[in-house]
């Protein structure tokens, strides 16, 4: 008959990769001195299974090699053979050639056979057989046991005997004499010569006893074969039939009795010609890419028990709601209501658990770990014990396939760069085992998974000092330890010299922390020095439904994930910056956000909320909702807030294609498609226009660095328009009443002229234009600010036209904020914002002022 | 066909005994190891019960021993399923009651070729 048998490949592949971290994990628990037996059964049976799966479907290289694995396994369990570290390494080395060779199997890729070579050998050391060829597993013709005399080529004469309690092991002559039958022809004497009387016999005992002629060229091991399971307990004569000896015995095939698998196999498996060395074979290639395609996951049956109830309780939901339907009338109503509420519940709960399905222990991400502390560990010399708590805390497949190998990398890191080596240790007072914790719990609607180590702690003083070498933290500001210690998760920043063998090249961190992000979820870092470092992560349960806040721009509907809304208010006009452009900021919360309209960015009408009874004012303006991504944050304005609720994420790429600002989809209850915004796409939108402006701010704050020493700094104010802006006292000579410039022919629109200042010709500019405002009809009243300016290293005075002087600020660098890039005229002149008494200031950078354009009528003007 | 109790902690072995069986039109129940097995066996009537013999919680052996101790499979044929390297089983497991074996790297063919023995 033909079973395909690569439809149990995959499931073969899924179970050998768990054995696997069950023998490396068990491995890694022995201790040599006093290895825990139940241990040594747990790898011997995990490395069994291996053998046995794989012999039976066709991976026979994976079984010989696993065959020498159990060999010293089954030694060292049945205490044969000692415990030691080296042949726990060995072992441990055979688990990972394992895992490599199993990997080729599934994705049909090559091997590395001399890998696999070495680890033989080392195996075949420690089995103290250096030169033994592999026993062949899976009966090879060479150990096929008992292969019999010559042929009887006429046939057997077979005297079968048996116990009388025959019956009770399940057997059953007349089917062993059947399956004889199928070797030749068989005729059967019975001997009733033991039959007791008829009152003493007792029909579970077999009493009789047969003599059986078999003609045919079948071997005596063939026959043998057929009453194996019997031969125990029965007496058994198999005499060749003496007439019929001789012959043509010499051509029987010595088969051997347990049948080849190999060769068995060959009919349904397309094994690999030649064996050898070279790599997978062909059947598990041909499985391979249908496995790795695929993925399932295993499911605990209580939970399945729990879904076929709810589905019961929903079927009885609905034959109830069908029965009100049918007959329905007024009084009914109430009848109605108690259903669709049951069935409320019916779906809210069968949707719980089905999340639930996809839900997974915490410990399949946990069973590398205790392999990387080993190995690092022992490496660096260090002595570390792990701990690993909350082994059953459940976490979504995908997060828990995702959160491997950021965890795996702190782990490494914690060992690497945490724990000191037992010298410094003992040196500081602690124990020279150092601990590594880790520990996983549900918190709210999170996982949260903490990895402590008690070793020194995070080099504060060296990590401020690579992130003001890098210019990342400012030279003289002393940011709080939470600061500090972020910027481990830095692209760039190690507090370590040299790199070692496992980490400390400044990469990674960054990555770690993208990689959470990316799952929605958050790292934080906290740590003492010379007590030890905690890293926090905190992942969502699930990544296909999310607690959303829907909202309403014009006629669309909108979604926002719950989690990253830190607020929602009404818009104050007299917060939002003046300036018009396509991006805004607001005042919020002492500082600046970007604020992004939102009808503007996705181009749809925007309808303030018709529905307010009070027609109250706020409503024109919107509401603000402010986000948060990585610590930024951003003002979305929205039209009106709607409802709260849980929605299914599906994937706009899968069913339509990807769009930017946006995350996913998800349908309505009444049916339509609303889209959910991808948050951090709208921050790094908010923030690209910003860092622009924050490269023209740095430029001056360089500047501003080299020329000044302290903090703060004054500057003069002075009004245009509704706006107030500033420039550096220091740069300002003179206040002057307006004087009617002389003015210049093809000079630009906002460069009034000249005037004579005591042998010095300043450009008048008129700031009003400079910025796009319309000029005054009346100078009368204008001021002239005379600054000085740079322009390539020499002073120029220029005037400036404003509507009137204000104020002198004292500003601290600090309290100057780059701004988000101004497009509007005159955003290139802006140095930052700054608040001042809840008004916002425009601080200007004066040598901005005098630009190609100024330079050229100015020269034109000394030529003349 | 018959009711067949199929043993075995792999689920890849479980599952291309039982689909194998299965397809010959049988009527199989899985467990996972022997704990599993003789809680179904106790709850249930079999014609043939197969195990495996290395397996945690409880062996195919001490299976075999349990499910003997129960009046319901006095008669009723159990087959181990062995390996090669551990000959010594078979004799462990017909001391325990087991009715017969088959040994591991075994395909679909030899597992029904087996089961004739002991069914018919």
């Amino acid at each position: 008959m033909g079973v395909d048998l690569s439809q149990f490949l995959q499931t073969f592949f899924e179970e050998s990769f768990e054995g696997l971290d069950i023998m490396e994990a068990g491995l890694l628990e022995l201790d040599p001195g006093a290895p825990d037996i139940e241990t040594l059964h747990n790898v011997f049976r995990a490395a069994h299974s291996i053998k046995g799966g794989s012999g039976t479907f066709g991976l026979s290289q994976v079984s010989e090699f696993t065959h020498r694995l159990e060999t010293l396994l089954d030694r060292l369990r049945e205490g044969e053979q000692a415990v030691t570290p080296e042949n726990i390494s060995a072992l441990l080395e055979s688990v990972d050639c394992l895992r490599g060779m199993l990997e080729a199997a599934r994705d049909g890729t090559e091997h590395d056979t001399a890998a696999q070579a070495a680890v033989e050998a080392r195996l075949d050391a420690e089995l103290g057989n250096p030169t033994a060829p592999a026993a062949p597993p899976g009966g090879g013709a060479a150990d096929g046991g008992p292969t019999g005399g010559p042929g009887g080529g006429g046939g057997w004469r077979i005297r079968f005997a048996p116990e009388p309690y025959l019956f009770t092991t399940g057997n059953d002559p007349l089917r062993i004499f059947s399956a004889l039958e199928e070797l030749g022809e068989v005729t059967v004497v019975a001997d009733l010569t033991g039959l007791p009387p008829l009152e003493a016999l007792d029909a579970e005992e077999c009493r009789l006893a047969w003599t059986l002629e078999l003609r045919g060229d079948a071997d005596e091991a063939a026959v043998r074969e057929v009453f194996e399971w019997v031969e125990d307990d029965a007496e058994l004569e198999i005499t060749p039939l003496a007439e019929a000896a001789g012959g043509a015995a010499a051509s029987a095939p010595v088969s051997s009795s347990p049948p080849v698998a190999a060769s068995a196999l060959a009919a349904t498996v397309p094994a690999p010609a030649g064996g050898g060395a070279s790599a997978a074979p062909g059947a598990a290639k041909k499985g391979g890419a249908g496995a790795a395609a695929a993925s399932s996951i295993r499911v605990d049956t209580g939970k399945i028990d729990v879904l076929i109830d709810m589905v019961g309780e929903l079927v009885i939901t609905q034959s109830m709601l069908s029965q009100v339907g049918k007959e329905f009338s007024a009084e009914r109503l109430e009848e109605l209501q108690d259903g669709l509420a049951q069935l409320e519940r019916n779906t809210r709960e069968l949707q719980d658990s089905v999340m639930r399905i996809r839900m997974v222990p915490i410990s399949f991400a946990y069973s590398r770990l205790p392999r990387i502390v080993h190995d690092v560990s022992r490496g660096l010399g260090k002595e570390v014990e792990l701990v690993l708590e909350g082994e059953q805390t459940e976490l979504d497949k995908t997060v828990m396939e995702k959160i491997i190998d950021p965890l795996v990398h702190l782990v490494r890191n914690a060992v690497d760069h945490g724990v000191e080596p037992p010298e410094e240790r003992r040196a500081a007072g602690k124990p020279e085992t150092g601990t590594l914790r880790i520990e996983a719990y549900h918190k709210g609607g999170n996982i949260i998974i903490e990895i402590t180590d008690d070793g020194r702690g995070i080099n504060r003083a060296k990590l401020l000092e690579k992130a003001r070498a890098a210019g990342l933290v400012d030279a003289r500001s002393e940011p709080p330890d939470e600061q500090i210690y972020e910027l481990i998760f830095h692209p760039g920043l190690s507090t370590h010299d040299e790199a070692t063998e496992y980490s400390g090249r400044g990469v990674g961190m960054d990555v770690v922390k993208r990689n959470i992000r990316e799952l929605s979820g958050n790292i934080s870092v906290h740590s003492e020095p010379g007590k030890g470092t905690v890293l926090t992560i905190s992942l969502p349960l699930t990544l296909s439904i999310l607690d959303g806040q829907l909202f309403r721009v014009g006629d669309e509907t909108y979604i926002v994930p719950l989690v990253s809304i830190i607020e929602s208010l009404q818009i104050q006009p007299d917060r939002v910056s003046g300036l018009s452009g396509e991006v805004e900021l607001y005042h919020w919360r002492e500082g600046y956000i970007p604020m992004i309209r939102l009808h503007e960015l996705f181009g749809v009408v925007h309808r303030a909320n018709e529905g307010d009874e009070d027609g109250e004012e706020v409503s024109e303006a919107g509401l603000l909702v402010v986000v948060e991504d990585d610590n930024r944050h951003v003002g979305l304005r929205v039209d009106e807030l709607l409802d709260q609720q849980q929605v299914v994420i599906k994937s706009l790429e899968e069913n339509f294609l990807s769009v930017p600002g946006f995350a996913g989809a998800t349908i309505l209850g009444n049916g339509m498609v609303a889209l959910i915004l991808d948050i951090a796409g709208l921050v790094d939108l908010g923030r690209e226009a910003s860092a622009q402006a924050a490269g023209v701010a740095s430029e001056s704050a360089a500047a501003a660095k080299r020329a000044a020493v302290d903090e703060s700094q004054d500057y003069l104010s002075f009004v245009i328009g509704d706006e107030e802006y500033a420039v550096d006292v220091r740069r300002v000579q003179e206040i002057r009443g307006w004087e009617a410039p002389t003015p210049i022919p093809n000079a630009p629109p906002h460069v009034h002229g000249v005037v004579n200042l005591r042998g010095a010709m300043p450009l008048i500019l008129d700031m009003r234009t400079r910025f796009g405002l319309p000029r005054r009809e009346s100078y009368e009243s204008a001021v002239v600010i005379l600054v000085r300016v740079k322009d390539d290293g020499e002073d120029q005075l220029v005037g400036l036209v404003v509507d009137a002087p204000s104020a002198v600020h004292t500003l601290s660098r600090r309290q100057i904020r780059s701004a988000p890039q101004m497009r509007r005229q005159g955003g290139d002149v802006v140095r930052g914002l700054a608040n001042v008494d809840e008004k916002i200031v425009i601080v200007l950078d004066v040598d901005r002022l005098f630009g190609e354009e100024e330079r050229a009528v100015s020269e034109q003007q000394v030529m003349a | 066909m018959a009711k067949i109790l199929a043993v075995d902690d792999s689920a890849s072995m479980r599952q291309m005994v039982s689909f194998t069986l299965k397809q010959q039109g049988h009527q199989v129940t899985d467990a996972v190891d022997g704990q599993d097995a003789l809680a179904k066996a106790k709850s249930g009537s079999f014609d043939l019960v197969i195990t495996d013999v290395n397996m945690p919680k409880m062996d195919g052996i001490t299976l075999v021993r349990e499910l003997r101790a129960l009046p319901a499979f006095k008669g009723v044929p159990i087959l181990l399923l062995t390996t090669e390297s551990a000959v010594e089983k078979k004799q462990e497991g017909k001391k325990a009651g087991a009715t017969g074996w088959l040994v591991k790297p075994f395909d679909p063919d030899q597992l029904l070729s087996t089961i004739k023995k002991v069914l018919g």
